[in-house]
């Protein structure tokens, strides 16, 4: 008998590794075709009016310019705006590039240069003159806070906060309390990789479309509806996709116009974005938050008020869960919670990492911050003294599962929190100030239904297929490892191809969503080949599995063994070559079991320990030190796993100290639309962070128990180190990004 | 404070043609030569009309290092290096580190630590990492980190950057 | 990128002879700046002339202590010259302090020299820019000016230098030696960039048909005392918010002389000859440094989101001396 081999839960190495270090991993922008040309897209100036007039004549004198489309000449698209919507779209009217002359943001798309070479189309979009005709605009939402409204209609996944209790007579009752404003500033996630989209006209209105997405499905509807083609003449496929972190849960501009263009040209097209137009579509909204605690002596919490006004654009209402979570994260009784818009001449916000609690629990965690201060009481026992079991925003519904106590002692003791002053200000080494802060984090464990195809071969190959996209998650790898594990196959026996809309479909890749709902349908699609291998092999001459059960079977090193006698074994290769059959194959389905999941409140939980150091004449902060526990399920494999939660980590401390979009209001335009001054932290501001998973068993939100890492990771983050930051100065800053002029 | 009109984006339309100009590059060993336009950066060259297309691009403008290639041994930003300027050197991308099947120690470093998520940033960060190995300035972490520093990762896979670098310096210690 | 003709030079004096043909001609040396705005549309040009094959590469000992870079003398090249570590080592810090390894590997120590500023304004075509324009107005001194000059701004810009490597070079008393038509001269680095005044698209006096040739560092007696303060938004990779170059000489427990130059506060690093005598005889200690860095920022003027330089100037002032006396 061969050993046995489990894979999930193993440190296995990408099986996208080789690929993605030799250079061989292709994203969107990197595909061929023969008679491939260039589109660049030509940003408007202005931030709201009309085009009166697109001169096009000095564009298209230029050497290899073939083309320039705009809203006059460009082909037919839907005259329904609905036909615009995609599975992540606000309600509203979805925006329509080149649909006409009205002009609502800053760097919106207004014409695109097609080119016989990249060079050419970028220097004619750069001659392409447009006469607008101005409008009034106001791109702050700040100023116009008076008329914050709540849409009626909401978002999909959007939760309609629910108050309960009276939170106010029971704030002002209170011994103890705080209320405090927290201001979050726009951000853009600029993924390394610029969104870009290559089409490959196929002849006959048929087209294959290398775009960077989080959903080929997504992006392949999004293309019929527009441009009335038939899903049988679009393949969409995204088999590397260079990070998204949200960016490409919707269709963005480059795919409708690369389509576009090849539609109008029947040639190929390939539209790469800028950085400066990574800028000019979704993005994290920015927000005003005010939270108000009310806690008795003991630290008990008396209240929870936390409302928010967000930005939106004049279009769509886009809502994000900042709110509800200050609901459900701590027991208390009276809690009052709001969400209100307000309308701006900007693009509409989009999910970008953790949408809603990555500012929402910035805010919620702060003022828990400042209550203990307050109080006077540990930071980490005052949420300890309001821990919960119980969902009050759902009734009092109970958890799935919910390790979040094993996650703030484990990593306060990796930490040493114990060791840690009350007292703010009480720690210098030389020039620098030292704190440490805490705070929890929460997001949800979400399942969606997916399909995966499995197919075993005679040569002894599985092949798994999905459209689902790995994004830099480790997709590819962990359902390499469950197919592997399932079917008792080693790593190199499994291939796992994705990305692409000629698989089974899938959901968008986000919300954390993949892994548990992905995982669990591979391991159903390779339990349904797994029974038709088996009973293949009952029905084989002598076969020693004739009376057997499955259940009486194990899978293991390629072979088919009786339980009570392993000795009796048979290798699936053979089963298939003595049945005569090349492979065998099967879908798997995952989707939501609402009768199991909806009495359960399904989250993943952090805790998260930041220390820092402050320079006491600069203000220069330096994340020194984080310890981050999560409860997140089952870990299918903790280094891949790992990675997960340092990227959001990294993230957290970024939304802390650095990242921010900065308009000029005056001007409605964005002012730092570039890497060099929208700043993300380089490989120095990164310290050493340890990563904890607090092992946690859950036999409900799907079936392989696992809840998914992508947000947990920063959401928690931001506040921790806001509160190290108070910890270390005694500055409590409360708009971000905590920058060297916040500080001194 | 605002006009009624504007006229904006634009300028001067160019029928001038300019010549191309003959170019010969030593790409990981193998001999390119062909006409450039001036104008063409090394990286678009690369990716473009040489199909290299494992050198990225996520700036274009020298902020970010996802272009990063050795030339004549040295890394730089192929972003902002005129191809024409390159007349006659030696450029190693991402796919010139591997030799007969071998993955150079820097890329088996970045897979056994898992240094990369989406893998759009490794070819720069690998090519620095292998720039960085050959100046020979950084030894200690943070010296690591501050010479790594112009390789951005939105993944934020830095602790793992580290910890490749370290991996192949300790190796290099071990059996110099 | 607009279209241009490209051929490289083989002698400085050729170089020169072309450009003079041509008024849209530009030499370019590392293009680590030239490249990036031709992109954005801020530069353009017909000629490109490549300036680094001119035989201008080499580090040298000249007689009588000084060192000569060569103009096409990469920033890294220069940085890790056992000459310049060994007697400049505050040019080491603050070239290394600047940018990444990879495009100090490509930068030219002459085109460092001409960095142009990185007021957000002035890289988008979208807005008004007279160092851009000059007469299209400025949209940054009502605007977002948190980056911008707190000394000797104008009316039509408030834009500052960006160079980490200029800053040491003022404090050093750099020469730069230049060629033109009219044959060499020698600019002294305190006269070498300009303030804005009414022509802001004029960084400095170079005229457009002269070629940098080399930075000439006169022996300098501040390679014990100094240091390169830098403070910005990230840790790495991230132009200065403020940054200072502070080089003195102690005899006696006393500050001998002293040479101070501040880089982000200004058109181009900013030197007080006046405040610096204030230091000479004293005793290098915390209220010295801070009766100077008053007298320093006495003229400083904030133009709203910038004022909080002013404060984080005179403390980077005080912290860059106090490293220096200490060391």
């Amino acid at each position: 008998m061969k050993e046995s081999q489990t894979w999930i839960g193993k440190p296995v190495s990408r099986v996208d590794g080789y690929a993605k270090v030799t250079g061989a991993a292709r994203y969107a922008a990197e595909f061929k075709s023969d008679g491939l040309v260039y589109g660049v897209v030509v940003s408007s100036d202005v931030t709201k009016g009309k085009i009166l007039k697109i001169d096009s004549r000095s564009a298209l004198a230029c050497d290899g310019v073939i083309e320039v489309i705009t809203h006059e000449n460009r082909p037919k698209v839907s005259f329904w705006n609905r036909k615009f919507g995609d599975q992540d779209s606000p309600p509203g009217d979805h925006f329509r590039a080149l649909y006409d002359s009205e002009v609502y943001y800053s760097g919106q798309p207004v014409a695109l240069v097609i080119a016989e070479t990249f060079e050419a189309a970028r220097y004619a979009a750069k001659l392409v003159v447009i006469t607008y005709e101005l409008e009034e605009y106001e791109t702050d939402f700040h100023s116009r806070l008076e008329e914050a409204y709540a849409p009626k209609e909401t978002k999909p996944g959007f939760e309609k906060p629910k108050s309960r209790g009276d939170a106010d007579e029971a704030f002002s009752q209170a011994p103890h309390k705080i209320s405090a404003e927290y201001d979050s500033p726009t951000q853009h996630h600029n993924p390394m990789e610029m969104h870009a989209t290559t089409v490959v006209y196929e002849g006959d209105d048929t087209y294959t479309i290398y775009d960077k997405t989080q959903g080929t499905a997504n992006s392949q509807a999004y293309v019929c509806q527009v441009f009335g083609l038939s899903p049988k003449k679009v393949r969409v496929r995204a088999p590397f996709v260079g990070g998204a972190f949200g960016s490409g849960l919707r269709p963005q501009y480059q795919l409708y116009l690369a389509v576009m263009a090849a539609k109008k040209l029947q040639r190929s097209v390939r539209v790469v974005l800028t950085r400066q137009q990574m800028f000019s579509f979704g993005h994290r909204p920015a927000s005003v938050q005010t939270v108000k605690l009310s806690a008795g002596e003991d630290g008990v919490l008396h209240s929870v008020g936390h409302s928010v006004t967000a930005e939106t654009s004049q279009l769509e209402d886009y809502m994000e869960n900042v709110v509800s979570w200050s609901g459900m994260l701590y027991k208390c009784e009276n809690v009052e919670v709001k969400h209100e818009l307000v309308k701006a001449d900007i693009f509409t916000p989009l999910d970008m990492r953790a949408p809603g609690a990555t500012s929402g629990l910035f805010a919620l965690e702060s003022a828990m911050d400042e209550l203990s201060y307050e109080i006077g009481m540990d930071p980490l026992e005052l949420r300890l003294a309001n821990y919960t079991e119980k969902d009050q925003n759902y009734f009092g519904r109970s958890f799935s599962s919910k390790e979040l106590r094993a996650c703030y002692e484990q990593g306060a003791a990796k930490f040493g929190w114990s060791k840690r002053a009350l007292k703010p200000r009480s720690l210098r080494e030389g020039k620098k100030w030292i704190g440490q802060g805490v705070a929890t984090g929460v997001w949800d464990a979400l399942h969606m239904k997916s399909t995966a195809s499995a197919e075993f071969t005679s040569k002894g190959e599985l092949k798994i297929t999905s459209g689902v996209t790995d994004i830099g998650t480790g997709t590819y790898t962990i359902l390499t490892q469950i197919a592997a594990e399932t079917l008792g196959l080693n790593l190199e026996n499994v291939t796992t191809s994705i990305g692409d809309t000629d698989f089974t479909p899938a959901p968008l890749q986000g919300g954390s969503w993949t892994a548990g709902s992905m995982g669990s349908a591979t391991q159903a699609a390779c339990f349904a080949v797994r029974e038709k291998i088996f009973k293949l092999a009952k029905k084989l001459p002598d076969s020693p599995f004739s009376d057997a059960e499955l259940s009486d079977v194990l899978f293991e090193g390629g072979e088919m063994l009786l339980k009570k006698d392993p000795s009796r074994s048979v290798s699936l290769n053979d089963v298939l070559k003595s049945s005569r059959v090349d492979s065998v194959k099967a879908e798997g389905t995952s989707a939501p079991n609402y009768l199991k999941e909806l009495p359960h409140a399904r989250n993943t939980h952090s805790a998260v320990f930041a220390e820092v150091k402050v320079d006491a004449d600069f203000g220069m902060i330096e994340v020194s030190r984080v310890v981050v526990a999560v409860a997140a399920g089952k870990i299918l494999n903790p280094k891949t796993a790992r990675s997960q939660i340092l990227g959001g980590v990294v993230w957290g401390m970024s939304q802390a100290l650095f990242e921010e979009t900065v308009t000029d209001h005056r001007l409605g335009r964005i002012l730092n639309h570039s890497f060099a001054e929208y700043h993300i932290p380089v490989n120095r501001d990164v310290p050493e962070i340890d990563v904890i998973f607090v092992p946690e068993a859950d036999s409900i939100v799907n079936e392989l128990g696992v809840k998914g890492l992508g947000e947990i990771g920063i959401v928690g983050t931001a506040a921790a180190v806001a509160n190290a930051v108070f910890h270390a100065t005694g500055k409590r800053v409360r708009n971000l990004p905590i920058r060297p002029d916040k500080m001194v | 404070m605002q006009k009624n009109k504007i006229e904006a984006s634009g300028g001067r339309g160019s029928n001038q043609t300019f010549k191309s100009v003959p170019v010969t590059i030593q790409v990981n060993g193998r001999k390119f030569t062909c006409d450039v336009e001036p104008w063409t950066t090394l990286l678009d060259l690369l990716r473009e009309k040489f199909e290299l297309t494992g050198t990225k691009k996520g700036c274009d403008h020298g902020q970010c290092g996802a272009c990063t290639v050795l030339i004549d041994g040295k890394r730089v930003n192929s972003c902002l290096t005129l191809a024409v300027m390159k007349d006659g050197a030696e450029v190693t991308t991402i796919e010139g580190l591997e030799r007969e099947g071998i993955l150079h120690p820097i890329q088996k470093a970045f897979i056994d630590q898992d240094a990369f998520q989406c893998g759009y940033c490794t070819p720069g960060q690998i090519c620095s990492a292998v720039g960085l190995l050959s100046e020979g300035h950084a030894k200690t972490d943070d010296e690591i980190r501050e010479e790594m520093s112009g390789n951005l990762c939105r993944c934020g896979a830095y602790p793992n950057i580290l910890a490749a670098v370290k991996q192949v310096l300790q190796e290099k210690k071990v059996s110099p | 990128m607009n279209p241009f003709q490209f051929e490289r030079s083989s002698s400085s004096s050729e170089a020169i002879l072309r450009m003079g043909k041509n008024s849209r001609a530009k030499f370019i040396g590392g293009g680590t700046n030239l490249i990036d705005l031709m992109k954005e549309g801020v530069e353009s040009s017909d000629f490109l002339l490549d300036v680094n094959h001119v035989g201008m590469n080499e580090v040298l000992e000249l007689p009588g202590g000084r060192i000569r870079i060569g103009a096409s003398v990469t920033n890294s090249d220069a940085a890790y010259s056992g000459l310049v570590e060994e007697r400049f080592p505050l040019l080491r810090d603050a070239i290394l302090a600047g940018a990444s390894p990879q495009l100090r590997n490509m930068a030219t120590c002459g085109g460092n020299l001409l960095q142009r500023t990185r007021c957000y304004y002035f890289y988008d075509l979208a807005t008004a820019c007279n160092k851009r324009e000059n007469g299209s107005g400025c949209d940054a001194i009502a605007g977002n000016n948190r980056i911008h000059a707190l000394f000797g701004a104008s009316d039509a810009c408030i834009a500052v230098h960006p160079s980490d490597m200029c800053v040491a070079l003022a404090t050093l008393n750099a020469e730069i030696h230049v060629l033109g038509p009219n044959g060499p001269r020698v600019i002294r680095i305190a006269d070498f960039h300009r303030l804005p005044g009414n022509d802001p698209t004029r960084d400095n006096t170079l005229s457009r048909d002269e070629l940098i040739i080399a930075i000439e560092l006169p022996p300098s007696p501040l390679n014990h005392h100094y240091h390169y303060a830098k403070v910005r938004d990230r840790s790495s990779y991230a132009f200065a918010l403020i940054s200072a170059a502070v080089g003195m000489n102690l005899e006696a427990g006393k500050i001998q002389s002293a040479s101070i130059a501040m880089g982000g506060v200004a058109h181009k690093p900013w030197r007080d000859s006046r405040a610096e005598k204030l230091l000479i005889g004293k005793r290098p200690e915390i209220r010295v440094f801070r009766d100077f860095s008053e007298a320093f920022f006495k003229s400083a003027r904030g133009l709203g989101h910038n004022n909080f330089k002013i404060e984080l100037g005179k403390r980077t002032l005080v912290r860059a001396l106090e490293e220096a006396s200490l060391k």
